[in-house]
Protein backbone atom coordinates (compact mmCIF):
# COMPACT_ATOMS: atom_id res chain seq x y z
CA UNK A 1 0.00 0.00 0.00
CA UNK A 2 1.43 3.47 -0.77
CA UNK A 3 0.03 7.22 0.21
CA UNK A 4 1.15 8.10 -3.14
CA UNK A 5 -1.63 10.47 -4.93
CA UNK A 6 -3.95 9.77 -2.08
CA UNK A 7 -4.25 12.78 -0.07
CA UNK A 8 -3.61 16.73 -1.45
CA UNK A 9 -2.91 20.02 0.25
CA UNK A 10 -5.73 22.22 0.02
CA UNK A 11 -5.47 24.85 2.45
CA UNK A 12 -2.55 26.70 3.88
CA UNK A 13 -1.48 29.52 6.50
CA UNK A 14 1.55 31.16 7.62
CA UNK A 15 1.10 33.40 10.48
CA UNK A 16 1.95 36.74 9.19
CA UNK A 17 3.43 38.02 12.93
CA UNK A 18 6.92 37.52 14.44
CA UNK A 19 6.53 39.08 17.14
CA UNK A 20 3.18 38.26 19.00
CA UNK A 21 3.23 40.12 22.63
CA UNK A 22 -0.54 40.72 22.56
CA UNK A 23 -1.89 37.06 21.93
CA UNK A 24 -1.69 33.61 23.19
CA UNK A 25 -0.50 30.52 22.06
CA UNK A 26 -3.93 28.67 21.67
CA UNK A 27 -4.67 32.13 20.26
CA UNK A 28 -2.37 31.33 17.19
CA UNK A 29 -3.13 27.87 16.61
CA UNK A 30 -7.21 29.49 16.30
CA UNK A 31 -5.58 32.09 13.62
CA UNK A 32 -3.65 29.82 11.58
CA UNK A 33 -6.63 26.84 11.19
CA UNK A 34 -9.02 29.56 10.46
CA UNK A 35 -6.58 31.37 7.94
CA UNK A 36 -5.86 27.41 6.47
CA UNK A 37 -9.67 26.63 5.94
CA UNK A 38 -10.41 30.02 4.45
CA UNK A 39 -7.58 29.14 2.12
CA UNK A 40 -8.63 25.91 1.35
CA UNK A 41 -12.78 27.20 1.28
CA UNK A 42 -13.76 24.77 3.63
CA UNK A 43 -15.75 24.72 7.25
CA UNK A 44 -14.51 23.94 10.52
CA UNK A 45 -17.60 22.00 10.96
CA UNK A 46 -16.05 19.55 8.19
CA UNK A 47 -12.80 18.87 9.66
CA UNK A 48 -12.62 15.22 11.09
CA UNK A 49 -9.39 14.77 11.51
CA UNK A 50 -6.75 17.22 13.59
CA UNK A 51 -3.03 17.09 14.09
CA UNK A 52 -0.72 19.04 16.66
CA UNK A 53 2.69 18.48 18.53
CA UNK A 54 3.89 19.60 21.80
CA UNK A 55 3.20 23.19 20.90
CA UNK A 56 -0.21 23.05 21.23
CA UNK A 57 -0.80 23.96 24.51
CA UNK A 58 -2.07 20.82 26.77
CA UNK A 59 -2.10 18.56 23.81
CA UNK A 60 -4.85 17.19 21.12
CA UNK A 61 -7.88 17.11 23.31
CA UNK A 62 -8.06 20.33 24.54
CA UNK A 63 -6.81 22.08 21.29
CA UNK A 64 -9.99 20.00 19.74
CA UNK A 65 -12.61 21.74 22.48
CA UNK A 66 -10.42 25.25 22.34
CA UNK A 67 -11.10 25.20 18.59
CA UNK A 68 -14.44 24.46 18.51
CA UNK A 69 -13.89 21.24 16.13
CA UNK A 70 -17.16 19.57 15.43
CA UNK A 71 -16.66 16.16 17.98
CA UNK A 72 -19.52 14.79 16.07
CA UNK A 73 -17.59 14.99 13.01
CA UNK A 74 -13.59 14.69 14.19
CA UNK A 75 -12.97 10.65 14.16
CA UNK A 76 -8.96 11.13 13.95
CA UNK A 77 -6.43 12.59 16.18
CA UNK A 78 -2.51 12.26 16.02
CA UNK A 79 -0.34 14.42 18.87
CA UNK A 80 3.42 12.76 17.52
CA UNK A 81 6.02 14.89 18.96
CA UNK A 82 9.12 15.17 16.81
CA UNK A 83 10.21 18.51 17.31
CA UNK A 84 10.61 20.59 14.40
CA UNK A 85 9.81 18.02 12.01
CA UNK A 86 6.54 16.78 13.66
CA UNK A 87 4.17 18.49 11.08
CA UNK A 88 5.89 16.97 8.34
CA UNK A 89 5.04 13.86 9.76
CA UNK A 90 1.71 14.48 10.78
CA UNK A 91 1.39 15.07 6.48
CA UNK A 92 2.26 11.70 5.91
CA UNK A 93 -0.02 10.22 8.97
CA UNK A 94 -3.05 12.61 7.86
CA UNK A 95 -2.30 10.82 4.08
CA UNK A 96 -2.12 7.21 5.38
CA UNK A 97 -5.27 8.25 7.52
CA UNK A 98 -7.07 9.61 4.37
CA UNK A 99 -6.19 6.66 2.31
CA UNK A 100 -6.98 4.42 5.02
CA UNK A 101 -10.88 6.03 5.13
CA UNK A 102 -10.19 7.23 8.70
CA UNK A 103 -10.72 10.99 7.93
CA UNK A 104 -11.18 13.16 4.85
CA UNK A 105 -10.55 16.68 6.02
CA UNK A 106 -7.28 17.16 8.39
CA UNK A 107 -6.51 20.25 10.12
CA UNK A 108 -3.00 20.21 11.42
CA UNK A 109 -1.45 23.30 13.93
CA UNK A 110 1.63 24.40 15.04
CA UNK A 111 1.97 28.11 16.98
CA UNK A 112 3.68 29.53 19.29
CA UNK A 113 5.94 32.14 20.95
CA UNK A 114 9.36 31.74 21.96
CA UNK A 115 10.01 35.72 21.41
CA UNK A 116 7.13 36.55 24.03
CA UNK A 117 6.37 33.72 26.21
CA UNK A 118 7.41 30.63 28.04
CA UNK A 119 8.30 27.68 25.81
CA UNK A 120 7.29 24.24 27.46
CA UNK A 121 10.80 22.12 28.88
CA UNK A 122 11.35 19.17 27.09
CA UNK A 123 10.67 15.55 29.18
CA UNK A 124 13.76 13.89 30.57
CA UNK A 125 14.64 10.89 28.63
CA UNK A 126 16.36 8.06 30.02
CA UNK A 127 19.97 9.71 29.23
CA UNK A 128 18.96 12.55 31.56
CA UNK A 129 21.51 11.69 34.55
CA UNK A 130 24.49 11.18 31.85
CA UNK A 131 24.11 14.05 29.54
CA UNK A 132 21.79 16.69 30.99
CA UNK A 133 24.76 18.24 33.30
CA UNK A 134 26.69 19.17 29.88
CA UNK A 135 24.40 21.69 28.33
CA UNK A 136 23.80 20.62 25.34
CA UNK A 137 22.01 23.32 23.55
CA UNK A 138 20.79 23.60 19.31
CA UNK A 139 23.93 25.82 18.99
CA UNK A 140 26.75 23.29 20.15
CA UNK A 141 24.86 20.18 19.44
CA UNK A 142 24.53 21.61 15.95
CA UNK A 143 28.14 22.80 16.25
CA UNK A 144 29.38 19.56 17.18
CA UNK A 145 28.05 18.14 13.61
CA UNK A 146 29.77 20.94 11.70
CA UNK A 147 32.97 20.44 13.58
CA UNK A 148 33.54 16.69 12.55
CA UNK A 149 31.74 17.36 9.06
CA UNK A 150 34.58 19.73 8.76
CA UNK A 151 37.11 17.65 9.90
CA UNK A 152 36.01 14.50 7.87
CA UNK A 153 35.23 16.21 4.63
CA UNK A 154 37.00 19.45 4.46
CA UNK A 155 33.76 21.87 4.73
CA UNK A 156 34.54 25.06 5.24
CA UNK A 157 32.83 27.97 6.67
CA UNK A 158 32.74 30.19 4.13
CA UNK A 159 30.68 27.04 1.93
CA UNK A 160 28.05 26.89 5.42
CA UNK A 161 28.06 30.84 4.60
CA UNK A 162 26.61 30.33 1.07
CA UNK A 163 23.75 29.23 2.76
CA UNK A 164 22.98 31.75 4.64
CA UNK A 165 23.85 34.14 1.74
CA UNK A 166 21.18 32.42 -0.91
CA UNK A 167 18.57 32.35 2.24
CA UNK A 168 18.85 36.48 2.32
CA UNK A 169 18.76 36.92 -1.49
CA UNK A 170 15.09 35.21 -0.82
CA UNK A 171 14.03 36.82 2.12
CA UNK A 172 14.92 40.67 0.61
CA UNK A 173 11.18 39.53 -1.34
CA UNK A 174 9.40 38.31 1.78
CA UNK A 175 7.25 41.52 3.62
CA UNK A 176 6.72 39.51 6.96
CA UNK A 177 10.57 38.14 7.17
CA UNK A 178 12.36 38.82 9.93
CA UNK A 179 16.12 39.95 8.43
CA UNK A 180 15.35 41.10 4.83
CA UNK A 181 18.95 42.29 4.62
CA UNK A 182 20.93 40.60 1.56
CA UNK A 183 24.27 38.95 3.47
CA UNK A 184 27.79 38.25 1.82
CA UNK A 185 29.68 35.19 2.55
CA UNK A 186 32.46 37.95 4.83
CA UNK A 187 28.88 39.42 6.78
CA UNK A 188 28.61 35.82 7.99
CA UNK A 189 32.34 34.92 8.94
CA UNK A 190 32.35 38.46 10.69
CA UNK A 191 29.92 37.77 12.98
CA UNK A 192 30.33 36.73 16.47
CA UNK A 193 31.22 32.75 17.15
CA UNK A 194 28.33 31.43 18.97
CA UNK A 195 29.63 27.76 19.33
CA UNK A 196 32.20 26.84 17.16
CA UNK A 197 32.21 26.39 13.98
CA UNK A 198 28.51 28.35 13.85
CA UNK A 199 28.99 32.20 13.68
CA UNK A 200 25.38 33.64 14.54
CA UNK A 201 24.41 34.05 10.99
CA UNK A 202 24.68 30.62 10.62
CA UNK A 203 21.93 30.26 13.34
CA UNK A 204 18.08 30.75 12.52
CA UNK A 205 16.34 33.40 13.80
CA UNK A 206 13.84 33.09 17.00
CA UNK A 207 10.42 34.29 16.16
CA UNK A 208 6.01 33.88 17.35
CA UNK A 209 4.32 32.95 14.95
CA UNK A 210 3.03 29.86 13.24
CA UNK A 211 1.25 27.73 10.55
CA UNK A 212 -1.65 24.83 9.63
CA UNK A 213 -2.57 23.10 6.88
CA UNK A 214 -6.06 21.38 5.22
CA UNK A 215 -5.25 17.87 3.65
CA UNK A 216 -8.09 16.36 2.12
CA UNK A 217 -8.93 13.66 -0.23
CA UNK A 218 -8.32 14.20 -4.07
CA UNK A 219 -11.99 13.85 -5.13
CA UNK A 220 -12.73 17.01 -2.12
CA UNK A 221 -9.85 18.69 -3.56
CA UNK A 222 -10.81 19.10 -6.74
CA UNK A 223 -14.26 19.99 -5.47
CA UNK A 224 -12.49 23.19 -4.27
CA UNK A 225 -10.83 26.19 -5.99
CA UNK A 226 -6.85 26.55 -5.33
CA UNK A 227 -4.03 24.49 -7.72
CA UNK A 228 -4.21 20.89 -7.13
CA UNK A 229 -0.91 19.82 -4.77
CA UNK A 230 -0.82 16.29 -4.06
CA UNK A 231 1.73 14.11 -1.79
CA UNK A 232 3.27 11.53 -3.83
CA UNK A 233 6.18 9.90 -1.04
CA UNK A 234 6.49 10.55 2.21
CA UNK A 235 9.31 9.15 4.84
CA UNK A 236 10.30 9.38 8.54
CA UNK A 237 13.10 8.02 10.27
CA UNK A 238 15.25 8.34 13.90
CA UNK A 239 18.75 8.42 14.73
CA UNK A 240 20.64 8.49 18.30
CA UNK A 241 23.66 7.48 19.69
CA UNK A 242 22.85 3.88 19.63
CA UNK A 243 24.31 3.07 22.81
CA UNK A 244 28.06 5.03 21.62
CA UNK A 245 28.74 2.24 19.01
CA UNK A 246 29.94 4.10 15.66
CA UNK A 247 29.41 7.66 16.13
CA UNK A 248 28.65 9.52 13.66
CA UNK A 249 27.09 12.73 13.55
CA UNK A 250 28.52 13.66 9.86
CA UNK A 251 24.79 12.09 8.61
CA UNK A 252 21.10 12.50 10.00
CA UNK A 253 18.09 10.45 10.11
CA UNK A 254 17.22 12.07 6.71
CA UNK A 255 19.62 9.44 5.39
CA UNK A 256 17.14 6.79 5.77
CA UNK A 257 13.96 9.28 5.22
CA UNK A 258 14.87 10.89 1.92
CA UNK A 259 15.06 7.44 -0.16
CA UNK A 260 11.75 6.25 1.94
CA UNK A 261 10.10 9.37 -0.09
CA UNK A 262 12.17 9.19 -3.36
CA UNK A 263 11.31 5.75 -3.33
CA UNK A 264 7.28 6.03 -3.08
CA UNK A 265 7.00 9.07 -5.21
CA UNK A 266 9.01 6.94 -8.21
CA UNK A 267 11.39 9.78 -8.83
CA UNK A 268 15.02 11.25 -8.02
CA UNK A 269 16.69 14.44 -6.42
CA UNK A 270 17.45 15.56 -10.39
CA UNK A 271 13.72 15.74 -10.33
CA UNK A 272 13.02 17.98 -8.02
CA UNK A 273 12.81 21.63 -9.12
CA UNK A 274 12.38 23.26 -5.56
CA UNK A 275 13.69 21.93 -1.88
CA UNK A 276 12.10 23.52 1.37
CA UNK A 277 14.88 22.46 3.81
CA UNK A 278 14.93 22.90 7.74
CA UNK A 279 17.44 25.37 8.34
CA UNK A 280 17.81 25.48 12.15
CA UNK A 281 21.27 25.98 11.19
CA UNK A 282 23.33 25.95 7.82
CA UNK A 283 25.03 23.24 8.58
CA UNK A 284 21.68 21.26 8.89
CA UNK A 285 20.89 22.51 5.49
CA UNK A 286 24.00 20.89 4.16
CA UNK A 287 23.64 18.31 5.59
CA UNK A 288 20.61 17.13 4.28
CA UNK A 289 21.36 18.16 1.22
CA UNK A 290 23.99 15.13 1.18
CA UNK A 291 21.57 12.68 2.61
CA UNK A 292 18.67 13.43 0.74
CA UNK A 293 20.83 12.72 -2.09
CA UNK A 294 21.64 15.82 -3.93
CA UNK A 295 25.12 15.54 -3.74
CA UNK A 296 27.69 13.06 -2.62
CA UNK A 297 27.89 12.49 0.84
CA UNK A 298 30.81 14.93 1.65
CA UNK A 299 30.05 17.51 -1.07
CA UNK A 300 27.44 19.08 0.17
CA UNK A 301 29.80 22.09 0.89
CA UNK A 302 30.80 22.15 -3.01
CA UNK A 303 27.27 21.83 -3.63
CA UNK A 304 26.38 24.94 -1.68
CA UNK A 305 28.60 27.11 -2.84
CA UNK A 306 28.56 30.32 -5.59
CA UNK A 307 25.09 30.98 -5.17
CA UNK A 308 23.70 27.05 -6.29
CA UNK A 309 20.87 27.69 -3.80
CA UNK A 310 19.96 30.84 -5.28
CA UNK A 311 16.11 30.71 -6.91
CA UNK A 312 17.09 31.59 -10.25
CA UNK A 313 20.80 31.67 -10.20
CA UNK A 314 21.67 28.04 -9.07
CA UNK A 315 20.50 24.75 -9.71
CA UNK A 316 18.35 24.07 -6.66
CA UNK A 317 16.40 26.60 -5.58
CA UNK A 318 15.96 26.48 -1.63
CA UNK A 319 13.44 28.03 0.90
CA UNK A 320 12.38 31.20 -1.31
CA UNK A 321 10.23 32.60 1.41
CA UNK A 322 13.86 33.44 3.26
CA UNK A 323 13.62 30.38 5.54
CA UNK A 324 14.29 29.92 9.60
CA UNK A 325 17.52 31.64 8.82
CA UNK A 326 16.10 35.38 7.89
CA UNK A 327 12.24 34.75 7.66
CA UNK A 328 10.79 32.88 10.66
CA UNK A 329 10.85 29.97 13.05
CA UNK A 330 7.75 29.57 15.24
CA UNK A 331 8.23 28.21 17.82
CA UNK A 332 11.87 27.28 17.05
CA UNK A 333 10.50 24.34 14.94
CA UNK A 334 10.75 24.80 11.13
CA UNK A 335 8.87 21.52 9.47
CA UNK A 336 5.54 23.45 8.80
CA UNK A 337 6.79 26.31 6.89
CA UNK A 338 9.18 24.06 5.19
CA UNK A 339 5.80 22.65 3.69
CA UNK A 340 4.40 26.23 3.25
CA UNK A 341 6.24 27.77 0.98
CA UNK A 342 6.65 23.99 -0.65
CA UNK A 343 3.15 24.41 -1.89
CA UNK A 344 3.21 27.65 -2.66
CA UNK A 345 6.06 27.30 -5.32
CA UNK A 346 3.73 24.25 -6.63
CA UNK A 347 0.98 26.75 -6.86
CA UNK A 348 2.55 29.76 -8.22
CA UNK A 349 2.08 32.07 -5.45
CA UNK A 350 5.14 32.07 -4.22
CA UNK A 351 6.83 35.66 -4.89
CA UNK A 352 7.50 36.48 -8.91
CA UNK A 353 11.61 37.46 -8.08
CA UNK A 354 12.09 34.03 -6.28
CA UNK A 355 9.54 31.70 -8.03
CA UNK A 356 10.50 28.81 -9.65
CA UNK A 357 9.28 28.32 -13.46
CA UNK A 358 7.29 25.05 -14.40
CA UNK A 359 7.69 24.15 -10.33
CA UNK A 360 5.87 20.79 -11.07
CA UNK A 361 8.15 19.11 -8.17
CA UNK A 362 8.78 20.00 -4.54
CA UNK A 363 10.34 18.20 -1.39
CA UNK A 364 9.71 19.56 1.83
CA UNK A 365 12.10 18.36 4.41
CA UNK A 366 13.23 18.63 8.10
CA UNK A 367 14.14 17.82 11.34
CA UNK A 368 13.48 17.49 15.21
CA UNK A 369 15.34 17.27 18.25
CA UNK A 370 18.68 17.77 18.03
CA UNK A 371 21.10 16.82 14.76
CA UNK A 372 24.16 15.85 16.85
CA UNK A 373 22.41 14.04 19.81
CA UNK A 374 19.03 12.18 19.31
CA UNK A 375 16.82 13.42 16.29
CA UNK A 376 13.90 12.72 14.17
CA UNK A 377 13.64 13.39 10.24
CA UNK A 378 10.77 13.60 7.47
CA UNK A 379 10.65 14.25 4.22
CA UNK A 380 7.65 14.88 1.95
CA UNK A 381 7.25 14.65 -1.68
CA UNK A 382 4.86 16.80 -3.32
CA UNK A 383 3.62 17.44 -6.91
CA UNK A 384 1.26 19.67 -8.23
CA UNK A 385 -1.21 18.20 -10.17
CA UNK B 1 34.94 29.89 33.38
CA UNK B 2 34.38 29.05 36.96
CA UNK B 3 35.93 26.17 38.52
CA UNK B 4 32.74 26.84 41.41
CA UNK B 5 29.79 25.44 38.45
CA UNK B 6 27.62 23.85 40.33
CA UNK B 7 26.25 20.94 38.25
CA UNK B 8 22.89 19.30 39.03
CA UNK B 9 22.86 16.18 40.86
CA UNK B 10 21.89 12.87 39.31
CA UNK B 11 18.38 11.62 40.26
CA UNK B 12 19.58 8.29 39.39
CA UNK B 13 17.41 4.33 39.54
CA UNK B 14 17.61 1.00 40.10
CA UNK B 15 18.55 0.49 36.53
CA UNK B 16 21.71 3.08 36.95
CA UNK B 17 22.27 3.31 40.85
CA UNK B 18 25.82 0.73 40.41
CA UNK B 19 27.36 3.59 38.32
CA UNK B 20 26.72 6.31 40.43
CA UNK B 21 27.75 4.42 43.88
CA UNK B 22 31.19 3.81 41.59
CA UNK B 23 31.21 6.98 40.73
CA UNK B 24 31.51 8.02 44.49
CA UNK B 25 34.93 6.04 44.53
CA UNK B 26 35.86 7.57 41.75
CA UNK B 27 35.05 4.44 39.05
CA UNK B 28 34.00 5.07 35.68
CA UNK B 29 31.58 2.28 34.84
CA UNK B 30 30.35 0.85 31.29
CA UNK B 31 28.23 -1.96 30.76
CA UNK B 32 29.21 -5.02 28.68
CA UNK B 33 26.83 -7.59 27.08
CA UNK B 34 28.63 -11.02 27.61
CA UNK B 35 25.99 -12.33 25.14
CA UNK B 36 27.13 -10.07 22.21
CA UNK B 37 30.14 -8.94 23.51
CA UNK B 38 29.50 -5.35 22.89
CA UNK B 39 29.88 -2.95 25.39
CA UNK B 40 27.97 0.53 25.96
CA UNK B 41 27.41 3.67 27.02
CA UNK B 42 25.09 5.16 29.46
CA UNK B 43 24.41 1.91 30.81
CA UNK B 44 21.18 -0.21 30.35
CA UNK B 45 19.84 -3.43 31.99
CA UNK B 46 19.25 -4.56 28.50
CA UNK B 47 21.20 -4.88 25.78
CA UNK B 48 20.94 -2.17 23.04
CA UNK B 49 22.60 -4.13 20.31
CA UNK B 50 21.19 -7.75 20.82
CA UNK B 51 18.29 -7.57 23.51
CA UNK B 52 20.39 -10.14 25.98
CA UNK B 53 19.86 -9.04 29.52
CA UNK B 54 23.25 -10.63 30.46
CA UNK B 55 25.01 -7.26 30.96
CA UNK B 56 27.23 -6.21 33.59
CA UNK B 57 29.42 -3.35 34.74
CA UNK B 58 32.88 -3.06 33.77
CA UNK B 59 34.97 -0.27 35.03
CA UNK B 60 36.61 1.88 31.82
CA UNK B 61 40.14 2.83 31.84
CA UNK B 62 38.92 6.24 31.60
CA UNK B 63 41.08 7.14 28.49
CA UNK B 64 39.52 8.44 25.26
CA UNK B 65 40.21 10.65 22.49
CA UNK B 66 37.35 13.06 21.22
CA UNK B 67 35.02 12.46 18.45
CA UNK B 68 33.77 16.02 18.43
CA UNK B 69 33.36 19.40 20.27
CA UNK B 70 32.30 22.72 20.07
CA UNK B 71 33.16 25.71 22.67
CA UNK B 72 29.81 27.65 23.58
CA UNK B 73 31.20 31.11 23.96
CA UNK B 74 28.41 32.46 26.11
CA UNK B 75 26.50 31.06 28.86
CA UNK B 76 25.43 32.05 32.10
CA UNK B 77 27.89 30.34 33.36
CA UNK B 78 30.39 31.22 31.10
CA UNK B 79 32.04 29.21 28.10
CA UNK B 80 31.92 25.53 28.40
CA UNK B 81 33.06 22.77 25.75
CA UNK B 82 30.63 19.84 25.09
CA UNK B 83 31.85 17.22 22.86
CA UNK B 84 32.00 13.62 22.07
CA UNK B 85 34.96 11.15 23.54
CA UNK B 86 34.95 7.32 22.27
CA UNK B 87 36.46 5.29 24.93
CA UNK B 88 39.53 3.18 24.45
CA UNK B 89 36.22 0.09 25.27
CA UNK B 90 34.72 1.37 22.05
CA UNK B 91 31.40 3.54 23.15
CA UNK B 92 31.28 7.49 22.48
CA UNK B 93 29.92 9.47 25.06
CA UNK B 94 28.57 13.06 25.21
CA UNK B 95 30.51 14.97 27.72
CA UNK B 96 32.04 18.08 28.75
CA UNK B 97 35.94 18.94 28.13
CA UNK B 98 37.24 20.89 31.91
CA UNK B 99 40.27 22.05 33.44
CA UNK B 100 41.90 22.67 30.29
CA UNK B 101 42.93 24.74 27.63
CA UNK B 102 39.11 24.99 25.68
CA UNK B 103 40.91 27.06 23.10
CA UNK B 104 43.26 24.25 21.78
CA UNK B 105 40.75 20.99 22.35
CA UNK B 106 41.43 19.02 18.51
CA UNK B 107 39.47 15.89 17.32
CA UNK B 108 41.62 13.15 18.12
CA UNK B 109 43.19 14.91 21.37
CA UNK B 110 43.54 12.39 24.12
CA UNK B 111 41.61 12.62 27.19
CA UNK B 112 40.66 11.17 30.48
CA UNK B 113 37.62 11.23 32.76
CA UNK B 114 37.69 13.45 35.93
CA UNK B 115 35.00 13.67 38.47
CA UNK B 116 32.98 16.77 39.18
CA UNK B 117 31.17 16.53 42.55
CA UNK B 118 27.38 17.59 43.04
CA UNK B 119 25.05 17.46 46.04
CA UNK B 120 24.92 14.01 45.11
CA UNK B 121 26.78 11.13 43.11
CA UNK B 122 29.89 13.14 41.46
CA UNK B 123 29.28 13.58 37.50
CA UNK B 124 32.14 12.42 34.71
CA UNK B 125 33.78 14.97 32.86
CA UNK B 126 37.23 14.30 30.46
CA UNK B 127 40.15 16.74 30.92
CA UNK B 128 43.00 16.74 28.19
CA UNK B 129 45.49 13.36 29.23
Amino acid sequence: MTIKGKAYIAGIFEHPTRHAPDKSTAQLHAEVAKGALEDAGISKDDVDGYFCAGDAPGGAWPMVDYLGLNTRKLRHVDSTETGGCSYIIHLGHAAEAIAAGKCSIALITLAGKPRTGVMPPRAAGAEADFESAYGATTHNAYGMCAMRHMHDYGTTSEQLAWIKVAASHHAQYNPHAMLKDVVTVEDVLNSPMISDPLHRMDCCVVSDGGGALIVTTPEIARSLKKPLVKLIGHGEAMKGPRGGKDLDLTYSAGIWSGPRAFEEAGITPKDIKYASIYDSFTITVLMQLEDLGFCKKGEGGKFVADGNLISGVGKLPFNTDGGGLCSNHPVNRGGMTKILEAVRQLRGEAHPKVQVKNCDLAIAHGTGGLLGVRHAASTAILERV
Amino acid sequence: MSEAKKYPAPVTNPETAAFWDAAKQGKFMIKRCTACGEAHYFPRAICPFCYSDKTVWEESSGEGTIYTYSLMRKSPTGPYAIGYVTLKEGPSLQTNFVDCDLTTLKIGQKVKVVFKPTDGAPLPFFTAA
